[in-house]
C-alpha cells in the first residue's frame, strides 16, 4: 500500500478540520512547495531531504528504440537529496 | 525555502493559525518519513512520487586516494518527480 494524498488529507482531518477544509490545506501545501520549486527555489526540510531544481545543459541524445540521433533541449530538473536522519531511518529497519 | 518559510506560506494561503500550519507541515513530511522507512512507497500525484530501493555490497573507490572500498548493503529512497511539477519547471 502506498502513501497517498488521501491519507495525508485524512490525518489533516483528524486535527479537527472538515474534510473539505483538510483537501483544501492539503492541496495549498502542495501548490506552495511547486510554485517555490517552479520559480527555481529549492526546498529545504531538516529531517527529511531537500528538494532542488538543477539545470541541464542542452545535450546530444538517442532514440533508444531507434538509435536515431537528436538533440536535447536545455531543461529544467527537480532533484532530491535525502537528509542524513531518513537514510538512517530507512537503513535501520529490520 | 524551508520549513519554517513553509509554515508561514500555508498559514496565510490556507487561512489557518501558525501552530496548525506547523502541525500540518510536520503530519506531511512525518507520514513521508514514515511510508519510506517502512520501505512503503509514496505517490503524491502532480509532485512526486517514492519508493526505496535496495543496493547490494560492493567494492567502491575512494575518488580521492583510489584506496578500494568495501561498501555495505544499503537503501535509498528513490525520487521521481511528477508530471505536473516536470512541466512547470521547464516553463
Amino acid at each position: 500500500m502506498a502513501l497517498t494524498k488521501n491519507k495525508i488529507v485524512e490525518s489533516v482531518n483528524e486535527l479537527g478540520f472538515t474534510k473539505k477544509k483538510s483537501v483544501d490545506i492539503v492541496e495549498t501545501l502542495l501548490e506552495i512547495i511547486k510554485k517555490s520549486l517552479e520559480s527555481g527555489e529549492d526546498v529545504l526540510v531538516s529531517g527529511f531531504g531537500k528538494f532542488c531544481v538543477k539545470q541541464k545543459s542542452t545535450r546530444r541524445g538517442r532514440n533508444p528504440a531507434t538509435g536515431e540521433d537528436l538533440l536535447l533541449d536545455e531543461r529544467n530538473v527537480v532533484t532530491f537529496k535525502c537528509s542524513g536522519k531518513l537514510r538512517e531511518g530507512i537503513n535501520n529497519r529490520k | 525555502m524551508n520549513k519554517l518559510e513553509l509554515i508561514s506560506a500555508l498559514k496565510k494561503e490556507a487561512d489557518i493559525s501558525k501552530s496548525e500550519a506547523a502541525k500540518i507541515v510536520q503530519i506531511f513530511f512525518d507520514s513521508m518519513s514514515d511510508a519510506l522507512t517502512e520501505g512503503e512507497r509514496i505517490e503524491i500525484r502532480g509532485l512526486c512520487s517514492f519508493f526505496v530501493k535496495n543496493y547490494k555490497s560492493y567494492v567502491g573507490r575512494n575518488p580521492k586516494t583510489g584506496d578500494k572500498v568495501m561498501i555495505k548493503p544499503k537503501r535509498l529512497p528513490f525520487f521521481k518527480c511528477g508530471k505536473e511539477l516536470r512541466e512547470r519547471v521547464n516553463q
